[in-house]
């Protein structure tokens, strides 16, 4: 594999590729790090053979930190797990002349197997698990990542915990509990939730949690973003990509992804303009961002957009750097701009998103309205959800017509109302 | 009556293996130098040179994350419980 060691962030040191994610000398963040030299030396073929490879994210298998990825025969289901990635990016003229934006794509994640692109992180770090040996699967989560550890670990056939807020959204709690895994409802906040599973992390070795002692490898799965928008967009970066931000892995890794493949002259163009979408309930980043200052400090969240709502933010200050280092910004958006978000993209795209969707269209929204954005640019949206995970949210938000099963009934309520 | 302090694994290296330490003192600051006078090497790995926590460190009283208390002047109940964690977990 290419991956060589995982580094520390913050100071350097470097570890072997082991299920470690906090440097002991300083507790910075572990990064996997590669070394691609060897891709670069024929890069048509290298484009040759991801394109050959399969419809999800294991054609970027050069790219993992897997030393035995599922590859192109992977089918059976105990061995690769759901397969995720591959997700459409279409065009949204509709969207663009609604904005008075030139041009303007939608990275649909919805469409992964469990309805978010967590099933891309949770793929790569359920396949690095099981490497290491690892018999349980565990996760602390806002929703999201519930649904698509439940459900891999079903595939894959391992046991599993799901630590969740407990006031998370029902048909989030209902489309995680259909998997059978063990689900563990924390009366607290997503923050007070990852605190216990931080603890417990350290003292369940057999356990590997996605996002803890297994997060170097997880937070990679979020490159396959960047490199799917490149390789649909005729191996090319965009001008510009907004994308929501909870910690801050999801947006940071996205310019890796980016950066990755431009370093091996594998796409052309430049790392794109980042812009991240925060919940203004729940905006540390977007306000460190504000302040000019790298410091997120902790918020406690009150936003519709759970799946958002973290108030301590593991890569904030990173998010941070990479928004201003790219001319940038973090926004946030109210509730209700969350909620219009939706409908903009649901009018005009056919798209139904959930709240982080919302926020994420909001932002879009906001920086048209700002002038921000070109209008020669190439912009790219990254929705995350779907819509049905947070139903609530567009509750009371249009009108229907009820009427009784007669012709003149339709005309009457229906038709003359409407023309009226 | 001393306070306990909970040390996470990624610390246990500098204190012998202890999951856990009893030392003195009223507040967070005090309990965190009690401790580092007990085993060589854990300030500069929760501490930058500046005397505050290192960016990525976490410290908890009663489950509460000092960030919203008072910081390093929280003050501590004699009997209490400081808890050390890594802040980059989760997302």
């Amino acid at each position: 594999m290419g991956a060589t060691n995982l580094r520390c962030r913050e100071c350097g040191t470097s570890y072997g590729l082991e299920a470690r994610y906090v440097c002991e000398q300083c507790f910075g963040p572990l990064e996997v790090a590669y070394d691609h030299q060897g891709l670069a030396d024929d890069r048509d073929l290298l484009r040759r053979r991801i394109q050959a490879g399969p419809q999800n994210i294991w054609r970027y298998s050069d790219f993992l930190p897997l030393e035995a990825p599922p590859g192109p025969s992977g089918r059976v289901l105990s061995r690769v797990g759901l397969p995720a990635g591959c997700t459409p990016l279409i065009r949204a003229d509709r969207l663009a002349e609604r904005l008075g934006l030139g041009e303007v794509w939608v990275k649909n994640d919805a469409h992964n197997p469990t309805h978010s692109f967590k099933d891309r992180v949770v793929s790569v770090a359920s396949q690095r698990a099981r490497e290491l040996g690892f018999d349980t699967l565990a996760c602390a989560s806002t929703g999201n990542l519930a649904n698509a550890v439940a459900a891999q670990a079903a595939a894959l056939g391992l046991p599993s915990y799901v630590f969740i807020p407990a006031d998370l959204e029902e048909q989030k709690i209902l489309g995680t509990g259909v998997y059978g895994t063990n689900l563990v409802k924390v009366r607290g906040t997503y923050d007070d939730v990852n605190r216990l599973c931080t603890e417990i992390s350290g003292e369940r070795e057999r356990w590997a949690f996605v996002n803890v002692n297994m997060r170097p490898y997880y937070a990679e799965g979020s490159k396959t973003l960047a490199y799917e928008i490149a390789e649909q967009l005729g191996w090319s970066t965009p001008d510009r990509v907004v994308a929501p931000i909870a910690s801050g892995s999801l947006f940071t890794k996205i310019a890796k992804g980016f950066s990755e493949w431009l370093d091996l002259g594998l796409i052309d163009g430049a790392v794109p303009t980042m812009n991240g979408a925060q919940a203004t309930g729940c905006s540390p980043v977007a306000q460190a961002f504000a302040a000019g200052t790298d410091v997120c400090r902790p918020v406690k969240p009150d936003t519709i957009a759970k799946s958002l709502a973290i108030g301590n933010p593991a890569d904030g200050p990173y998010a941070v750097e990479l928004a201003r280092e790219t001319n940038g910004s973090v926004d946030a958006v109210t509730d209700d701009e969350i909620r219009a978000g939706i409908r903009m993209l649901a009018e005009t795209t056919g798209i139904f998103t959930e709240t982080a969707g919302g926020v994420t269209a909001a932002t879009l929204a906001k920086l048209a309205a700002r002038g921000d954005i070109g209008a020669d640019e190439r912009v790219v949206l990254v929705i995350t959800g779907d819509g049905l995970k947070t139903l609530d949210a567009v509750r009371g938000t249009f009108e229907s017509h009820e009427i009784e099963p007669r012709f003149d009934d339709f005309e009457a309520r229906v038709e003359e109302g409407v023309h009226a | 009556m001393a306070v306990t302090v909970k040390i996470p694994t990624q610390l246990r290296s500098a204190t012998g293996g202890q999951a856990e330490a009893s030392v003195d003192g009223a507040t967070v600051g005090e309990v965190l130098d009690a401790l580092y006078a007990q085993h060589d090497g854990l300030r500069d790995r929760i501490c930058g040179e500046d005397g505050e926590l290192r960016r990525f460190v976490n410290v908890y009283v009663g489950g509460e994350d000092i960030r919203f208390l008072d910081g390093l002047q929280t003050p501590v109940a004699a009997g209490g419980e400081v808890t050390i964690l890594p802040a980059v977990a989760g997302g």
